[in-house]
Formats: structure tokens, sequence, C-alpha cells
């Protein structure tokens, strides 16, 4: 049910447009951070503002929208999204991953491959992947110019010496078509090779940052390593204790005052899905 | 067994119910008005205004019933509600020289053309509580200056007119809109003032104050302080003349400060520009004391690394309102991201007691 | 102004406007997969696809350059009515519209700069027919490869030597639409 005080998805129509052209340019400049005039939302910068910002940009009346946080369709912030949207745009909702035609997310990447009719909104605090090792922009932008990401590489190997290993375990910067490093959001690196070839459109939204980018389907992405420390998408070396699931995402939760926990999947809808089909972990009812 | 948590809808409007009487708080006590807030809290009003960037002293007094007197919480409600009006265009630029002041100061001069007018201040207020005020705040009719009659001239055109003080020059540029287009850097001086304008006033205060210690420091005498209502004039193409679609109230600060000159050039003094809307006057200062510290470059001044010459650092972070959004979105789940974090550090610390182990076996040996 | 100039805007305009746009960003994401639009009426030379775009990506914020082919009095009172956007120059263009040998040369129309290659221009090019055989497409958005019929392969070739500067082409023919981002590899 549309809310008639606001316009279809809230925003104003030139506004809109101004994030659609921005879309475009950034479709066309996979891995480039496209300048937008990001609107003052009614949530906070911080908070989703530019994934909702591309979702309101992109949804139609005809779309079947997915709202995920951590994973999970049921956290606060996924369902107040979820419920902007169905108020504002009056669409259809869903959790199931298969069913949605838009998929807009906090830090992760569903665990079942997605399809060209799908599009995946990312929710991006810093877009600038340079951003920690220098915090001007100025500096940065031009650094993306020229292609000078020597930083970035004596990041990693600075890593390599101190700690025997590259100490980054999320947002891990990815190389895009072997032109722009890209931030992939705070998605842990275990996502990182869902970025790569997905058949998937795949935008990023940063409101407070004022910055678009985009991955088209089947864009080569690559996660920064070296040959002697080549990345690896890891996890917690368990199984999912309700479903069983051996290669999904999975979250730490403790379950008693002795510190003792489990291990479940960070996908809801994957897990429930499994456990539909009947398919159970050790510590599932 | 483990269930996870569900129920995040109702949890949320349980909460937001929670809020709503919180807000109220004791009913036994009458309900605070919008009106009562627009006269009797001004000043929260003018603030709520001025960041907000939207001048209705009724709206901004139901943003602060709303927000629960959390003035950055109500801007921020401003904020949002601003951005859904539809803009029908833009206004001529205001004329501060015609202003009808309520307040006007100089610090330059003893006196001036048109005078001094101290006006609602605080000033020369002793700052002792008014026991009586808890009892009742009723007070009698002030005695005031008609002061819709001077035109008054402004204290840095007599400077001007001895060439003492550094000409403007209006290119005729039509000035930027960031609440249209994404701040780009370098930022003009347009620009950063009407990011200024929008600041924070906490951040631009310790900014301000930071050059007076030193941090870039420009030696600002007070020009002219002056507080008032202006004329609000649109051109409207289809009629082909001007018409006049409402007053407000402003404050404008013009510092004067410490000059400068070359062997080509007499010395000069120099200005720092503050406007910002209502009766804003800690705010106005602060804004005039840290454009004059963002235009180093422009008046060949070295670049001494303080915080206030930095443009890109002072306006990338004088939003309260990205501030504090940003600032409060790590109370969000990051357990994704934090059990990323975990494996790693476990793994990590697996293998630096490896390595001291192994270590310790080659002592051994 | 004539009582066409009122006509062939979108009906629905946010709704229409919507489902244009995500065909229009489809077509860029899938280059040279074509798609349908519909809702825009405008007046010939003009097609309905072009129309749409029109509508869909431009306002008083987009200084569009005409190229002779469409640069007619009906066109330029349309687009001033139905979107306010200004026609400039092809220099100062954000759009332009017209056909291939109208639009040429390209050199002139912004290709960005090295740190906003987003600042460059989109060319909506009006063919007489989008068909999927042609020169091979290969790139972000190409799973493999594709055909299209481009209207000049070298010109496309040139273009996309300047990435990630670059114009992006939108194609029209009727109601069909299909795109070719500068970073489309043509052959």
């Amino acid at each position: 049910m549309n809310n008639e005080a606001y316009n279809f998805a809230y925003l104003d129509e030139q506004t809109k447009r101004m994030i659609r052209r921005a879309l475009l340019k950034a479709v066309a400049i996979p891995g480039y951070q496209v300048p937008f005039a990001s609107r003052e939302m009614p949530m906070p910068y911080g908070w989703g503002t530019g994934g909702v910002q591309v979702s309101a940009a992109i949804l139609t009346p005809d779309d079947r929208l997915k709202v995920i946080d951590q994973g999970a369709d049921d956290t606060t912030n996924a369902v107040s999204i979820r419920s902007f949207f169905k108020r504002t745009a009056g669409v259809q909702t869903t959790t199931a991953t298969s069913e949605a035609t838009v998929i807009q997310t906090r830090h992760r990447i569903p665990e079942v491959p997605l399809t060209e009719k799908q599009t995946l909104v990312y929710q991006v605090p810093i877009p600038e992947p340079l951003r920690f090792l220098e915090p001007r922009e100025s500096e940065t932008r031009k650094m993306h110019s020229l292609e000078e990401y020597g930083l970035m590489h004596v990041k990693l190997y600075e890593d390599i010496a101190r700690h025997g290993h590259i100490a980054t375990s999320y947002a891990y910067p990815v190389s895009v078509e072997e032109r722009y490093i890209m931030d992939p959001s705070p998605i842990p690196k275990f996502d990182n090779p869902k970025l790569s070839q997905n058949a998937a459109l795949q935008l990023f939204g940063a409101g407070r940052e004022q910055r678009i980018y985009a991955l088209p389907p089947y864009t080569k992405v690559v996660s920064l390593d070296f040959d002697d420390h080549p990345f690896e998408a890891s996890k917690a070396n368990h199984v999912c204790a309700l479903c069983g699931a051996e290669h999904s995402y999975l979250d730490e939760v403790i379950v008693d005052d002795e510190g003792n926990r489990m291990f479940v999947c960070s996908d809801t809808d994957y897990c429930e899905s499994r456990r539909a089909q009947g398919l159970t972990g050790k510590s599932a009812a | 067994m483990y269930v996870s948590v569900k129920g995040g809808e109702q949890a949320i409007e349980n909460a937001h119910a929670w809020l709503d009487e919180a807000r109220r708080g004791d009913t036994n006590i009458a309900e605070i008005n919008v009106a009562q807030i627009r006269e009797q809290l001004s000043l929260s009003v003018n603030r709520v205004m001025a960041e907000g960037s939207l001048y209705d002293p009724d709206l901004a007094a139901l943003a602060i019933k709303q927000s629960r007197g959390d003035l950055i919480e109500a801007i921020f409600l401003i904020r949002a509600y601003r951005t859904t009006l539809p803009r029908f265009g833009y206004s001529n630029a205001i004329d501060t020289s015609a202003m009808a002041c309520e307040r006007r100061v100089s610090a330059t001069f003893k006196d001036i053309p048109g005078g001094q007018i101290l006006g609602p201040t605080f000033d020369y207020t002793h700052r002792l509580i008014d026991f009586k005020l808890a009892a009742e705040g009723n007070a009698k009719k002030a005695s005031k200056r008609d002061n819709s009659v001077d035109k008054m001239p402004r204290v840095s055109d007599f400077l001007n007119r001895e060439g003492l003080m550094e000409a403007v020059i209006d290119n005729g540029d039509t000035p930027a809109d960031l609440t249209r287009e994404p701040l780009e850097l370098p930022a003009n001086r347009s620009l950063r003032l009407q990011s200024l304008a929008r600041a924070d006033e906490g951040f631009l205060l310790s900014l301000a104050y930071s050059t007076q210690r030193g941090y870039a420091r420009n030696h600002a005498f007070v020009g002219e302080l002056r507080i008032g209502l202006v004329d609000v004039v649109m051109d409207i193409p289809e009629l082909g003349f001007d018409i006049d679609i409402g007053e407000i109230q402003v404050t404008e600060c013009e510092t004067v400060n410490q000059f400068t000159g070359s062997k080509t050039q007499p010395p000069q003094f120099t200005r720092g520009y503050g406007l910002v809307l209502g009766q804003t006057e800690r705010k106005a200062i602060s804004m005039a004391l840290v454009d004059r510290a963002m235009r180093w470059e422009e008046l060949g001044e070295d670049d001494e690394g303080a915080p206030a010459q930095d443009a890109e650092f002072v306006l990338y972070h004088s939003d309260n309102i990205q501030a504090t959004g940003f600032l409060e979105h790590i109370k969000l789940p990051h357990y994704v991201d934090f059990q990323a974090e975990l494996e790693l550090i476990r793994q990590l610390r697996e293998d630096a007691e490896t390595n001291l182990s192994n270590t310790e076996d080659a002592h051994e040996q | 102004m004539n009582a066409h100039t009122l006509e062939g805007g979108f009906q629905d305009p946010s709704i229409d406007a919507a489902k244009a746009f995500r065909a229009i960003m489809d077509a860029m994401a899938h280059p040279g997969r074509v798609y349908t639009v519909i809702g825009a009426e405008p007046p010939l030379p003009v097609s309905k696809a072009a129309g749409v775009c029109l509508l869909t990506l431009c306002d008083h914020e987009t200084p569009i350059y005409l190229a002779a082919s469409h640069d007619k009095p009906a066109t330029r009172e349309w687009i001033a009515f139905h979107t306010g956007a200004p026609i400039a120059p092809l220099e100062e263009s954000q759009f332009a519209l017209g056909t291939w040998s109208s639009l040429l040369p390209l050199k002139p129309y912004s290709i960005g700069t090295p740190q906003y290659p987003d600042q460059s221009a989109t060319l909506i090019v009006e063919l007489p027919a989008l068909q999927t055989h042609g020169a091979t497409l290969r790139g972000p958005g190409i799973e493999t490869s594709v055909q299209f019929n481009v209207p000049d392969i070298n010109e496309l070739q040139c273009n996309h030597r300047h990435y990630p500067m670059g114009l992006d082409f939108i194609f029209t023919a009727g109601s069909d639409v299909a795109a070719i981002p500068r970073s489309t590899e043509v052959q």
C-alpha cells in the first residue's frame, strides 16, 4: 500500500533522476566511485541511506524486495528498511533469496548464487578503499586517476611481515577489471569470491560519503593478494549446528554463562530453506 | 536448543511506544505546546532552523518537542523533511544593509552611524540563577528604539572608503548548492560559507577558538555584528517583477582581521564572514573566524597545518547529521565483521604460539 | 507552441520512469542486449525509445545537444515542456540526441577527466533497427560475448581506448533500446 503523503519510493522525481544518472555512469565504469548529491533521508547516515537511495531509484511496483543485515532478514535495521519500502513504494517483500528481484544488503552476500534477474544493493559506510591509508579525498582521487595503488600493496605486505597474514578479514579490497581498486563494503572476505562473475547486477550506495559505484554482471573482480600469500576466503572451521551446512558463513553464538558456543548460518534464509528440506545439524530439535 | 532471535518488528514497535511515553513524561504535568517552545525556547528554535537549513519557527518548535529537546535529533527531523519539499526557485540575495536591526554592535569603533544597539543579549547579565523564574517569568515590556526607520550602513564600508579594507568583488557567479550537488574539492568560498552556515555550532565554536589560541591565528575584531529582519525577494520571470515573499531573522557577523600586503599592494585589513538564520550570535562569530582561517591560500598566508585552515577537514566533519549518524551506527549489529575478526585473531595467535614454541624448541636443542 | 508539444509525456510519471529506468539500467549493465520501453510519444523524428530516455534521465540540470537530424522546433518544444532541459552546444552537453552520422564527429563531446571520468556525455543514437548480429562485444556485463549491429566499429574501439574516460552510448529504434558503455570492447 502506497503512502499518499509521499512520492513513489519516497524520493522526489528530480532526486531519482539525479541518482539514476549516477547509476548509469557507475555501471559504465565498474568499480569507480561516482559522486552524487546524496539527500538527507528519514533514517540516520550510517544506517543504510546510500543503499536506500539506490533502492528507491531502481525499484518498480513489480519488484519483490528482500532486505538483509548481517545475512538475516529479521535484524532490526533490515526490518526497518523493509517496512519503509513496503510503505513508500508499495512493493512486495520476501525473505526468500530466490524470489527476490532486488536485495538490499548490509555486510553479506547471500549464499545461494544470484541470477541475471536480480539486483543486489549494498549499503556502504566508507566507499574509499584507500581511506584508512590516506584520509584526504583530494589525494585518494588522484591515486585512483593515476592507478597509483602502491600504498595498498605496501599495507598488505606490512601485515604479512608483522603477522604472517594479510590482517584484513572484512571489507577486503578488490581490483575490478584490472583498473579500479574497490571497497566491497564490510562483507567478510569469505564473500569476496561471490563478487566476481556474478550474474546479478551489484550496486553500491554510500549516502553520507555521497558515492555510488557498481559491478555489472560477469565483471572480473580479484581480491588483492601476493603470489606467496594467496587470498583465502576463510570462515569458522565448523558446520552449521542447525542445518549442517558445511560451506556457509557462520555466526558464533554464545549459548550459556559458561561461554559455550555454537555456530549457525549467518544467512537465515539459506539455513531455513535447508531445514525445510529436512537437513539438520547436531543442535536442531 | 538454540532458537535465533525473531520478532524484530514487534521489538521496534514496542521501543517506539516507549519512546512516546518517555517524551511525554509525567502526565500529571501539563503538556508543553509548540507555541510555548517557539516563544520561550526561541534560541533552541533558532539553532534548529540554522542547522536544519529551513526557516520555519513552528516546524522547528514541533521538531524540538518530538525530539524531547535533543537539538541534533530535531535538526535531523527538519533536514529529512526539507529534502522532500519541492524547489520552486531561488530568491535574490538578501540585503543585510537594509536589515531592521534588533541588535547591532561594533567592537572596532566607539560609535557608529545608526548607533550601537545592544538588543536582547545575555552579554551584560550576571550569570546568577534567577530563582524567581521557577515561580513565574512574566516580563515587563522593555523600552526599545524603533529600528525600522534607519538604514544602517556597514562598518566595513567606512573602512572600505579609505581603502583600508579588502574589497569584496562580486564575480557574478551563481553560488553552488551543496544540497543539490556533491561536495567537490577544492571548494570555493561561497560553497564553504554555505557549508559553515549549516555546520554544527559546537564544532565551529571549537575551531574558531583554536584559531584564537594560535592555531592559524587571524587577529579578529568583530567589525560588526547585527541581528534583525530582512526581506526575502524573488524574481518571478513570468510576472516580470520582483515580489517580496516574506521576512526572516538572520545574524550577520563581519570580522576585521589582520592585514595582508605585498611590495605592490599596501597593507589592508581582511575579512571573515558569518551569516546564520535566526538569532545565533555565537555561531555567526565562529563562522566568520573559521571562514577567515580557510582563506589562507587566497590571501597568500602560510599553511600552518592548523585544523581550521584545512578546508577538506572542516567541510567533511562539520555536519552534525552526518557525524552523529556515522558515529552512532557502530551500535548496529556488526557480528558478521566481528566474526571475521575473531577467526583472524585466533589464527594469528595460533601461528604466533606455534612460532614461539618452535623457537623454544630450537633453543633447547 | 503547438498542441502536440503538450502530449506524449508519461501518464504516471513516477511509475513509468521507474519501469523505464530499470530497462535502461539493465541495457547499460548488459551491453548489446535489446530491451523494450514504453510510455513516451515524442514528435518525429524522435523515436519512442529515445523519448523515454529523455523523460527518464533529463531535467533542467542536464544540457542536451540536438544533432542536426533531430534539431527541429517540435523536438525542442517537446523537450522543453516535458523535461525542462536546456538545449546546449555539444561541448557542454551531458546528453546528445541524433542519428549516428549526424552526431559525428565524436571528438568534441566530453569524455570526463582522469579524476572524474563520470563527467562525460551520454549519446542517444537513433538507429534504423537494433539487431543482435554484427560486431562482437566483450567486457563487463557480458558473460562471454554478444553480437550487436554497432554503427561503426572503429569509432567505438577508439572510444574504448580512452577508458576509464569515454562516452556511453544508448542506441534506440522504435521502442527498442540497447547500450554500449565505454567499458565494452568491440570487434
